[in-house]
């Protein structure tokens, strides 16, 4: 008798399923979920000078439990208008990188997915080459660039386009741009990956029906694409909000980003638990990108 | 007469040459004999050789190079039974959980990723003992954490692709699961573990927030002595290693697509020797 898919199926899970299973989940239990939690711990507990830098929450002496919520860190987060801006400046500059990235990123994609089948690789390897080498070493390329005496105001100079140098470096375009140029291959890789799913036949279909180019392109094309332009948003997005290295190089004393007022908290004040409120913060915040980009990815890794 | 080239077209060379030209002014920049990045003094070769004698930077390479190549094989064999769970295992309870941990490392900014596995760290210590210093091992199974969720993404997606009833043969022919994984699945799959694998190893020598939180006084990162001579300004020398750095990428890009296409001119080959 041949077993049925189902029995199949039980059988091919049964004997050591259960370990299969239990190793990943437990690693990223430990070393990914449960972290958040002693975050939100030590966001509770106040600043000490002792080393961990933080008080006890719970106390037992004199045969009492004592247990002492700190809120002021966060009080303190909102009372404090640098944070809240820092929070707003990090969003704002996120979503208009990301906005940039989207407008860059989608014809990219459209023009790989429409392109030659033998070229589709080549040029898929080349948008992702750079960023296999360094993040680090790409933002820093643009220090040089973008410098008072840097290689594009020179260009400009010498062309006579401006008479004296613009200021680019340390300021929020930098940052923008340091953004969009780092995060350009995450935005593409999505939208290209969607794209050349995208059925031929609809579009042939339209065009039969005598719908122009655009039209077509905005009826048919971008809504099947929403997959992927919400994943490759989200991409950016969400680690553009906490960037660190990009606003510290190349932004400005008026750069309020989170990531790096959270790094100074941390390594320069030595004021782990607010660092800590700071990133749970933050957390809250990204909830519901994360969330959105999970529904698109878990759709990708289970169909 | 030729056609016109598309608006996409246009934005793809356009798009290419945005990615491209910053790095070969890095690349121009790193021959100039001058300490002025901004000037160019004629041509030298001298920030290679005092790259090549720098102990600091070296060392550094080194400590990089252990982390991630360790760092890139605990990721593609844990990466590999998360996505081999999550692709042939039928609903269990814990399945959204494991799902979303491989998803939300993908996207989770790296200063809340290295903060909260430094405080898990510190407070493990305190109750266990373990880890006394942190340094390449807390490093290691940081870097371990989030690759294998890329590990996961990549082999996932060939998991899907393969044909499953050559498994489900060896299965039905009484192949015990994990033979059957092994002989079967596990070849079919190992380009997704190179690949894997190879973006893991990137991604380790590449992360300088997160190896900042959780590195002690003894393991010092290549991206941590990049980041803090380039804090100071522009330097000629680290023009110099992202030559370097670009070059091997670049090298190891070529290797990978000349092996993919040769392997796909054989199977269409075999395809049409079939016939």
């Amino acid at each position: 008798m041949t077993p049925s898919p189902s029995q199949r199926a039980k059988r091919w899970l049964r004997p050591r399923r259960g370990w299969v299973i239990a190793v990943p989940l437990l690693w990223l239990t430990l070393f990914f979920l449960a972290p958040f939690a002693i975050v939100l711990k030590i966001s509770l507990s106040e600043a000490a000078i002792s080393l961990p830098p933080y008080g006890a929450i719970v106390d037992y002496s004199a045969e009492t439990l004592n247990i002492a919520l700190n809120f002021g860190n966060y009080l303190f987060l909102f009372s404090d208008s640098l944070y809240v801006s820092a929070y707003w400046g990090s969003v704002k500059i996120a979503f208009f990188s990301t906005l940039f990235c989207l407008l860059i990123g989608y014809p990219m994609a459209y023009a790989m997915a429409r392109a030659p089948a033998r070229w589709q690789l080549v040029l898929l390897l080349l948008v992702m080459l750079p960023s296999w080498t360094s993040f680090l070493i790409r933002v820093y390329a643009w220090m040089g660039i973008l410098s008072n005496n840097g290689l594009l105001n020179n260009t400009l100079l010498w062309l006579g386009l401006i008479d004296s140098p613009i200021r680019m470096m340390n300021t929020n375009f930098a940052v923008m741009l340091g953004i969009v140029y780092a995060y350009l291959p995450f935005m593409i890789l999505p939208l290209y990956a969607n794209l050349t799913r995208l059925d031929n036949s609809l579009l042939e279909a339209a065009s039969d029906l005598g719908s122009r180019k655009f039209n077509t392109f905005l009826k048919v094309t971008l809504p099947l694409s929403k997959g992927g332009i919400i994943a490759g948003s989200m991409l950016v997005f969400i680690p553009a909000v906490g960037e660190y290295v990009i606003p510290e190089l190349l932004g400005g004393p008026n750069t309020l980003m989170i990531g790096k007022v959270l790094w100074e908290e941390f390594f320069n004040n030595r004021d782990w638990p607010v660092a800590s409120a700071l990133a749970m913060v933050m957390l809250a915040l990204l909830l519901i990108p994360i969330a959105l980009f999970h529904r698109y990815q878990s759709r990708e890794l289970e169909e | 007469m030729r056609q016109r080239p598309s608006f996409t077209t246009v934005m793809l060379i356009a798009g290419l040459l945005f990615l491209y030209l910053p790095m070969l002014v890095l690349v121009i920049y790193s021959f100039n004999s001058s300490r002025l990045v901004t000037v160019w003094a004629g041509f030298s070769g001298r920030w290679y050789l005092e790259l090549l004698q720098d102990r600091q930077i070296l060392s550094a390479v080194w400590t990089s190079l252990r982390i991630a190549f360790f760092a890139a094989c605990m990721a593609v064999c844990l990466g590999t039974l998360a996505a081999f769970v999550m692709t042939r295992f039928a609903r269990f309870r814990g399945k959204t959980a494991l799902s979303s941990m491989v998803t939300a490392p993908l996207v989770m900014p790296e200063v809340i990723t290295g903060l909260s596995l430094l405080l898990l760290f510190v407070q493990l210590a305190q109750i266990t003992g373990w880890p006394g210093d942190r340094g390449m091992m807390t490093i290691w199974i940081a870097h371990t954490t989030f690759c294998s969720a890329y590990v996961a993404v990549v082999v996932s997606s060939r998991l899907r692709e393969v044909d499953r009833s050559i498994e489900e043969a060896a299965l039905d022919l009484g192949a015990p699961p994990v033979k059957t994984f092994f002989l079967i699945t596990l070849p079919v799959i190992s380009p997704a573990l190179a690949a894997g694998w190879l973006l893991a190893f990137t991604l380790s020598l590449d992360d300088l927030v997160i190896a900042s939180f959780v590195s002690g006084p003894g393991a010092t990162t290549l991206p941590m002595v990049v980041f803090s001579s380039v804090r100071m300004g522009v330097s000629p020398m680290i023009n110099a290693l992202a030559t370097l750095i670009i070059l091997a990428v670049s090298l190891a890009t070529f290797l990978a697509w000349y092996f993919m296409r040769r392997g796909e001119a054989r199977r269409l080959e075999a395809a049409a020797a079939e016939q």
